[in-house]
């Protein structure tokens, strides 16, 4: 039903595009956006921020963009600066997503992603548990029984530790009646020597967002047993969690937040104009193009699954000894 | 022939005029950054990431090779000029460099390590281009205890750079690894010796390390020794050019570096440091006037300068073949490889063909590129030691201070790389070597998180270090490196020459 819709909604805008200008998609909503980024150029954050900006610029939404960087821990260098700094700013947006509720709970800082509000959600990608393809597992059946009976024989290799795959990889023992801490989880600094890990069948299994493993897997060299999102990757055939019994979904989720004290309207104001950037063919040629799967949610819908992910991950974290 | 088929295609893209003009501007902002302390290769093509949106891939993909390749020539000028290494691939090339440069020699330092580079980047290239899926394989059979092994004999070389006393190098090498191990823990998550300060939780950056110890400590000093009215000039006597006798130190150094960084440019735990300080410790052991090393070894500039570059070469192997980044600015052009809607991953030979072929061809053409930029360039560098030590060193501060600024736009940084450099300018008072303090503090975090990998893998079986075959080969040959020469000696002693 929502695909149907926005097809329409695509082929319109696109008919629209190919007839000649349309007033109301040059209709300009601010004149300048201050974006901030808490991370370091050329990452994942960085990425959104600089996709908003092509679709937004490329539709006449926004005159122009003012990006700050400002990279460390998991965001959590930059959130305290954005929310002293840009306090009551009607036109300030700061990308942020899962990584930084995680590294707000481990960090125990006192500003964190509560301290901003809301505006909209706009992509996730589901994470992939692998084995190697020489592995003697096939199934997550297969892997799962292991992982029932000795968490900690199986040694599964992902980013770093307290990090998102650590949190998904907490979640599935939880969800199979072990403790989070029974895991031998291995952790690497990045996707390449994880990926080198499995590939040369040094750990027994790997757990990671999708587009690290996406190619390994493609190429037969990695096995995929099953996603950790709401629903399949678009375009796979690796059944979810959930389709195999376990209630487990967790994602890594990019969106943007606007900074305290500013009034209803103004937020309203921002939230149209990321609905507005959604709605544009270039925004949705971004998502195409970078394999990025939509997840637009906005104000209250967002908040409340907001509440549920930090609910969610603060539960792993302390049985993980880290919260 | 397949390949010599594909090569010339390649060729054919790269030397297309406007690829060379990126080639070109590549390179040459390669070298600046490589001079400037701090800005790397990674964060420079960070920033030139949103260019992917306006040119072709080929382009934008030749012009990050040759900003990559252009740090690495870049960096060892500052090395050996300044004692600031503009890279922590360049580190270990100040130690023998800047000697070399105190004693007039600079320009023969500055052409070994240019041709040096040019030498070891093609040799390194050419293996890129006919053994690359060989030698990631290989690379793969490599795990954490592996690495552990490998790290384990990168500590007994550093022997060599431990100095006259090895009480104080010992002592250096354990500050290096307590500041490694700064910030949050990869294997635990847990924060450790950051004191609550937030910017630390990611851990000290090398780089602002090493210019807080060889720049800023080497400025400090000099301002608390110079006596008003005895400024000193280093002088450049001699040639500018290498003679006779340094071809001949130098070639040999220039091969063995080559064959010692590109393997390691192609393991996930390699990067471009360690066969820098692998190679300074082989050239020593080899040298036939190992009593020259400390004060300005041509070999010693010579042999790390070949590494890092094949290094250099060498990460683009496991990128460009199976999509593993082994290096921050190889997950960075990974990253705008994306940005075309072009997935790296062990397809993209077949499905990006010309492309790649392109950007391997552009290596080729960088590199001669970087030769010809760099050495006319020589004879400007030197003059640059003309100054009067005075403005040099301020100069020099302004420079590694902006850098340093640059990595992460944090004051912290600032504060911790002046600090450094106080403690710094003691240890070069009271005589303590500043090497092992850098090399601690790199390969320090590497052995540890290999070593905990390999335990978590094998259930906590210490074993595995022995049981794997290669890791097992590994400490033998660590264990050959450190008490084979004393052990030669003491038979040689014991059984007298019949002479």
């Amino acid at each position: 039903m929502t695909l149907t819709r926005r097809q329409l909604l695509g082929s319109a805008v696109a008919a629209a595009a190919v007839l000649g200008p349309w007033p109301a998609a040059a209709r300009q909503l601010f004149e300048s956006i201050f974006m901030f980024i808490p991370a370091g150029p050329g990452g994942g954050w960085d990425g959104t921020g600089r996709a908003i900006e092509q679709a937004a610029r490329a539709a006449g939404l926004v005159g122009s963009f003012q990006f700050e960087n400002v990279g460390g821990a998991g965001g959590m260098v930059g959130l305290p600066r954005f929310v002293n700094q840009r306090r009551g700013q009607a036109n300030a947006l700061m990308v942020g997503g899962s990584v930084m509720v995680g590294a707000g709970i481990t960090n125990k800082s006192p500003i964190n992603i509560t301290n901003v509000l809301p505006v909209a959600r706009l992509t996730e990608e589901a994470g992939v548990v692998v084995v190697p393809a020489s592995s003697d597992v096939k199934t997550w059946k297969d892997l799962e029984a292991k992982l029932k009976a000795n968490p900690g024989a199986v040694a599964v290799g992902g980013g770093s530790a307290g990090g998102t795959d650590h949190i998904a990889l907490g979640l599935i023992l939880k969800a199979l009646g072990r403790n989070p801490r029974e895991a031998s989880y291995v952790a690497f600094a990045g996707g390449g020597p994880a990926n080198a890990a499995i590939l040369g069948g040094q750990v027994g299994a790997g757990i990671s967002g999708y587009s690290e493993f996406a190619e390994q897997i493609k190429a037969g060299r990695m096995r995929a047993l099953a996603t950790t999102g709401e629903k399949r990757i678009e375009g796979t055939d690796i059944p979810t969690l959930k389709e195999l019994g376990l209630d487990v979904v967790a994602t890594n989720w990019r969106g943007v937040f606007a900074p305290p004290g500013i009034t209803d309207a103004q937020l309203k104001a921002l939230i149209d104009l990321m609905t507005a950037v959604h709605a544009t063919p270039q925004w949705q040629e971004i998502l195409k193009q970078r394999a990025w799967a939509d997840a637009f949610l906005t104000g209250e819908a967002f908040a409340a699954a907001l509440k549920r992910d930090i609910a969610a991950t603060e539960s792993v974290l302390k049985d993980l000894g880290l919260a | 022939m397949e390949t010599l088929a594909s090569l010339a295609g390649g060729f054919a893209t790269a030397l297309s005029p406007a690829n060379l003009g990126f080639a070109f501007a590549g390179c040459f902002l390669g070298t600046a950054v490589g001079v400037l302390p701090g800005i790397g290769p990674a964060l420079t093509v960070a920033l030139l990431l949103p260019i992917t949106f306006q040119v072709p891939a080929e382009s934008a993909f030749i012009l990050f090779a040759g900003v990559y390749y252009g740090a690495m020539y870049g960096g060892s000028t500052t090395s050996i000029l300044l004692n600031t290494p503009g890279e922590s691939a360049t580190i270990i090339t100040a130690l023998e460099g800047f000697k070399m440069a105190k004693k007039g020699r600079a320009g023969p330092a500055l052409a070994t390590a240019a041709i040096g580079s040019f030498v070891a980047g093609t040799i390194a290239t050419l293996a890129l281009t006919f053994f690359a899926p060989v030698v990631v394989e290989l690379a793969l059979m490599l795990g954490p205890a592996e690495y552990f092994s490998l790290m384990v004999i990168a500590f007994t070389a550093v022997s060599a750079v431990l100095g006259s006393s090895a009480l104080r190098g010992l002592a250096m090498l354990f500050l290096g690894l307590i500041l490694g191990v700064v910030g949050v823990d990869l294997q635990t998550g847990q924060p450790r010796f950051t004191f609550g300060v937030i910017e630390l939780l990611d851990g000290i950056e090398v780089t602002i390390v090493a210019v807080g110890l060889f720049a800023v400590a080497e400025a400090l000093h000099l301002a608390t020794r110079r006596k008003h009215g005895e400024d000193e000039i280093l002088a450049v006597s001699g040639s500018l050019w290498l003679s006779r006798e340094d071809w001949a130190r130098s070639w040999k150094p220039w091969l063995r570096g080559a064959f010692l960084g590109f393997p390691f440019g192609a393991i996930p735990a390699g990067g471009s440091e360690l066969p820098t300080f692998l190679s300074y410790f082989m050239e020593k052991r080899l040298s036939r006037r190992p009593e020259e090393f400390g004060q300005g070894a041509i070999e010693g500039v010579a042999g790390p300068e070949a590494a890092n570059n094949a290094a250099a070469a060498g990460v683009l192997m496991p990128m460009l073949t199976l999509g593993l980044p082994t290096s921050v600015t190889a997950a960075i052009m990974l990253s705008a490889f994306q940005s075309y809607g072009i997935q790296p991953g062990p397809l993209l030979f077949v499905n990006q063909g010309p492309l790649v072929w392109g950007l391997i061809a552009s290596l080729y053409v960088g590199n001669l590129m970087l030769l010809v930029l760099n050495l006319p360039l020589i004879g400007l560098w030197v003059r640059v030691l003309r100054i009067p030590q005075p403005q040099l060193y301020a100069g020099i501060l302004v420079f590694a201070t902006i850098g340093a600024y640059g990595v992460s736009n944090s004051v912290i940084d600032l504060i911790v790389m002046y600090v450094i450099g106080f403690v710094g300018m003691l240890m070069k008072r009271y005589d303590f070597p500043v090497a092992p303090v850098v090399i601690g503090m790199i390969l320090g975090p590497l052995a540890e998180q290999a070593f905990r990998q390999a335990l978590t893998i094998s259930q906590g079986d210490w074993t595995t270090f022995v049981t794997r075959p290669i890791s097992a080969a590994f400490l033998v040959i660590a264990l050959l490196l450190g008490v084979g020469p004393t052990l030669y000696r003491g038979l040689a002693r014991s059984r007298p020459s019949p002479a």
